[in-house]
C-alpha cells in the first residue's frame, strides 16, 4: 500500500499523467475551465491562485485539514459491500462509498472544510456561496457557525421552496439565505448573484462554490478537496478486496463527488469510470440536466465547458427531480474526460433515480440523496450485466433525508 | 483613423469629454431600440454603446438584467443586433458604436465570423466583460483583422503592474470600472476618481471613459471632466423601463423621456470643463 502522506497527495508521479491538469491558465486540456471574468474579479482570483498554492505547500495546513476531518467531519467514511443490493441485482459486487456520513449529510463539507480554513488563512470573515439543493449551503453554513464567520447563501427561489428543511438547517446555522427569483430561480441564478455579491464586496468577502466548476482556481482547487473520497476508496479496496475496483459510479451536476472518487484513478486505467447526469424527463425531452450528453462547449460562470444552451448562445434552463443536479453547465474537467474518453458520461431520468431511491433504502436501509439515486440508478442498470467479480463502487454523495418530501409528493403520499 | 480616436480627437480639441449613453439592443423590442439609437446623436450622444442581451449576465446589476430579460423575450439574437447597428449606420457614418455584452453568444455565433460581421454592419469596438486579457487570444487576432477594437476593462482592483498588462490588450480606449460592484449601484466620489485617473493615465496614452454608477448629469460632467468620458447606463434604462406598459411595451412616452435625459446629461458634460489630466 502506498504511503499514507502521498495518497494525500493530489500530485502525479507520471509523465504522462492525467492528473497533472490544469494548466497555469486553469485550462484543461488546453480548452476547458480558465477564467472567464470581469476584470475586478481577476485581481482576486489570481491572488485566491497564489494563496492556495501557498496552502497546498504547507504542511501546518494539511495538518490542519486532517484533523478537522478526522475529529470533525468524520472522516473516513466507510467503503461498504451493499450485498441485500448485489444479491438482487445479480451481478457485479457493489461497494458504496459512504459519503452520506459526513457531517451534514453530503460529500460537501469535505471540500468547505479546505475553503474556509483557506478564506481563514486570508484573513476573510464573510463568507458567499451558492446553492442548489442546499447541502453545500449547509456545509457552508456549519463551518460559518463552528468559526464564528459571518454567511450569506444565495438559493434560487424554487429550490428554496423545493427544499424547505435546508433552508431551515441553514438558518438555525445563523446564515443568511437569500432566495433569488431571477430567470427559474434554480442554481444557475444563485451563482450568477453569489458572483455579483463578491464582486461588490470584495474587502472582506470570500466566494465559497461548492463544486468543481467556476472560474480557476475553484475547479482544481474543489477537486482536490474531494480528492480524500478517492484515495480513502483506493486504500479500502485494497485492504477488502487486494486490488482496484473495476468501475466506479457517480452522480454530476457540477461534478465535485464524481471528481473526487474518480481523480486518483484516473491513471489506473483498469478502472472504468462513469459520471451519471440527470436526464431530467429523458435525454431528448428538452427536460434535462445533462450537459455533456447534450449541450455543447460554452462560456458561463468563469469558464468553458459542455453547457446547455440555445443556438445563439444563451443557456437553457436545466431540469431535474433533483435540485442538485439541476445545472446546465458541468465541471471543465468533466467536459475534457468525456472528450479523451477516459470517463464515460451517461444519464439517468427522474423515474428511474426515484426507482433507485427505493430500491437502496429498501435492500440496505440507506436513504440516499436523490442526487446519489442517479449514480444507484445507472449502476443497477449495468451491475446484471456484469461478472460476478465486477468490483462496482457506487458514490453515495449525500443522504436522503432532505428529499423525503419531494418522493413523497412522487408517490402520492401526503405528509 | 477609426471612428473611436477620431471622436476622440475631435471632442479634445473642443476641450470636453464624451457623453457615452448605453442602450440594450430589442428593448423593448427591435424598433424602438432602433429609433432610440439613430435619435442618440442628435441628443448628445458621442459615442453610444449597445448591449447584447445575454440570460446570465452576471456582472450586471437588476437595471441590466431586466433589460436584458426584455430584450431576449422580444427575440434579440447577436444577428438581429448587428441588423440594429447596420440600419444605424445607413444614416451616421460618424458616431462610434461599441458592443458591450458576454463570451457565450460570440462563441456560438463564431468569434471569427462575429468579428466580420460586426465590422461590416458598422460597429467599432468591443467590450465583453467576462473575456480578460488572459483568455483573449481567441478574439485578438481576428477583431484586430477586422478593424474592431477591443476595449479593456480596468477596474479599482487592478494593481499598477497588472494595468500594464492589461492595457498592453487595450485599444480604442479604455473602460474604467469607477466602483467594485456590478452596474447601476454605488457612485465613486471625485477624489477617487481623480486617484484612479492618474494611475490609468501612467500607464497609457488611450483615452479613458468612466462608467458603473453614473446617474445624474453632475457625476456624468464630473467624470468626463475628469476622464475623456462617462459612460451612462442603468439611469436612461431605468428611465426606459418606467414608461413601458403593463405589458412591457413601448408608449410615446418612451423615446421622449430618455432622450430628454440623455440631452441633459449632454447640456452638463457639455458646460462642465475638461480639466488638465
Amino acid at each position: 500500500m502506498a504511503d499514507p502522506a502521498a495518497q494525500h497527495s493530489t500530485a502525479a508521479t507520471q509523465a504522462n499523467s492525467l492528473r497533472h491538469g490544469p494548466d497555469a491558465r486553469g485550462h484543461f486540456g488546453g480548452r476547458y475551465g480558465g477564467r472567464f471574468v470581469a476584470e475586478t474579479l481577476m485581481p482576486l482570483l489570481l491572488e485566491l491562485d497564489q494563496a492556495y498554492e501557498t496552502a497546498k505547500a504547507d504542511p501546518a495546513f494539511h495538518k490542519e485539514l486532517e484533523f478537522y476531518l478526522r475529529d470533525y467531519v468524520g472522516r473516513p467514511s466507510p467503503l461498504w459491500f451493499a450485498r441485500r443490493m448485489t444479491e438482487e441485482l445479480g451481478g457485479a459486487k457493489i461497494y458504496m462509498k459512504r459519503e452520506e456520513l459526513n457531517h451534514t449529510g453530503s460529500h460537501k463539507l469535505n471540500n468547505v472544510m479546505g475553503q474556509i480554513l483557506l478564506a481563514r488563512r486570508m484573513g476573510r470573515t464573510r463568507i458567499v456561496a451558492e446553492t442548489g439543493a442546499g447541502q453545500h449551503g449547509v456545509a457552508t453554513a456549519t463551518v460559518c457557525a463552528l468559526f464564528g464567520m459571518t454567511c450569506v447563501i444565495y438559493m434560487g427561489a424554487t429550490d428554496v421552496e423545493r427544499q424547505k428543511p435546508n433552508v431551515f438547517r441553514m438558518r438555525l446555522l445563523g446564515a443568511e439565505v437569500v432566495p433569488v427569483t431571477a430567470g427559474a430561480g434554480t442554481l444557475k441564478d444563485a451563482m450568477n448573484e453569489a458572483m455579483r455579491d463578491w464582486v461588490a464586496n470584495i474587502a472582506d468577502t470570500y466566494f465559497l462554490v461548492g463544486t468543481v466548476a467556476g472560474p480557476h482556481p475553484y475547479p482544481a482547487m474543489v477537486r482536490d478537496f474531494q480528492s480524500v473520497i478517492g484515495d480513502e476508496t483506493k486504500e479500502q479496496m485494497q485492504a477488502q478486496e487486494g486490488r482496484l475496483p473495476d468501475v466506479i459510479v457517480a452522480a454530476i451536476g457540477g461534478g465535485s463527488n464524481a471528481m473526487g472518487i474518480f481523480h486518483p484513478f484516473l491513471d489506473d486505467p483498469s478502472v472504468r469510470l462513469i459520471g451519471v447526469e440527470a436526464a431530467g424527463c429523458g435525454l431528448d425531452s428538452g427536460k434535462t440536466a445533462a450537459s455533456i450528453e447534450r449541450g455543447r462547449p460554452g462560456v458561463l460562470h468563469g469558464n468553458r465547458t459542455y453547457l446547455l444552451q440555445n443556438a445563439d448562445g444563451q443557456i437553457d434552463e436545466a431540469h431535474s427531480i433533483s435540485a442538485g443536479l439541476d445545472y446546465p453547465g458541468v465541471g471543465p474537467e468533466h467536459s475534457w474526460l468525456s472528450d479523451i474518453g477516459r470517463a464515460e458520461y451517461v444519464g439517468a431520468t427522474d423515474d428511474e433515480a426515484l426507482k433507485a431511491f427505493e430500491l437502496c433504502t429498501r435492500t440496505e436501509g440507506i436513504i440516499p440523496a436523490l442526487e446519489s439515486a442517479h449514480a444507484i440508478a445507472y449502476a443497477a442498470k449495468i451491475a446484471p450485466t456484469l461478472p460476478k467479480e465486477t468490483l462496482l463502487v457506487i458514490n453515495i454523495s449525500g443522504r436522503g433525508d432532505k428529499d423525503i418530501f419531494t418522493v413523497a409528493e412522487h408517490l402520492g403520499v401526503k405528509l | 483613423m477609426s471612428r473611436i480616436a477620431a471622436r476622440f480627437k475631435t471632442l479634445a480639441a473642443e476641450g470636453r469629454g464624451a457623453l457615452i449613453p448605453y442602450l440594450e439592443a430589442f428593448d423593448p423590442d427591435f424598433e424602438t431600440s432602433l429609433a432610440l439609437l439613430k435619435a442618440m446623436p442628435a441628443a448628445g450622444a458621442d459615442l453610444i454603446e449597445v448591449g447584447m442581451p445575454f440570460s446570465d449576465p452576471s456582472a450586471d446589476g437588476p437595471v441590466i438584467q431586466l433589460a436584458a430579460r426584455r430584450g431576449l423575450k422580444a427575440g434579440a439574437t447577436l444577428a438581429g443586433v448587428l441588423d440594429l447597428i447596420a440600419e444605424f449606420r445607413k444614416d451616421d457614418q460618424d458616431t462610434p458604436v461599441i458592443l458591450m455584452g458576454y463570451l457565450n453568444p460570440v462563441e456560438a455565433y463564431g468569434h471569427a465570423r462575429f468579428c466580420e460581421d460586426a465590422a461590416a454592419a458598422g460597429v467599432d469596438g468591443l467590450i465583453l466583460v467576462d473575456l480578460p486579457p488572459e483568455e483573449a487570444d481567441i478574439l485578438e487576432a481576428p477583431a484586430q483583422s477586422a478593424g474592431l477594437d477591443i476595449i479593456r476593462l480596468v477596474a479599482p482592483t487592478t494593481s499598477d503592474e497588472r494595468l500594464r498588462y492589461v492595457l498592453s490588450h487595450a485599444s480604442g480606449f479604455v473602460y474604467y470600472v469607477s466602483i467594485t460592484g456590478i452596474t447601476g449601484t454605488r457612485t465613486a466620489s471625485a477624489e477617487d476618481l481623480q486617484a484612479a485617473l492618474l494611475r490609468i493615465r501612467a500607464a497609457t496614452d488611450l483615452p479613458v471613459a468612466i462608467g458603473f454608477g453614473i446617474r445624474t448629469p453632475e457625476q456624468a460632467a464630473t467624470a468626463a471632466g475628469i476622464a475623456d468620458g462617462a459612460v451612462v447606463a442603468s439611469a436612461l434604462l431605468s428611465t426606459l423601463a418606467d414608461t413601458l406598459d403593463t405589458d412591457g411595451k413601448a408608449t410615446d412616452q418612451t423615446l421622449p423621456r430618455v432622450l430628454e435625459q440623455i440631452k441633459g446629461l449632454a447640456a452638463a458634460v457639455r458646460a462642465g470643463e475638461k480639466k488638465a489630466g
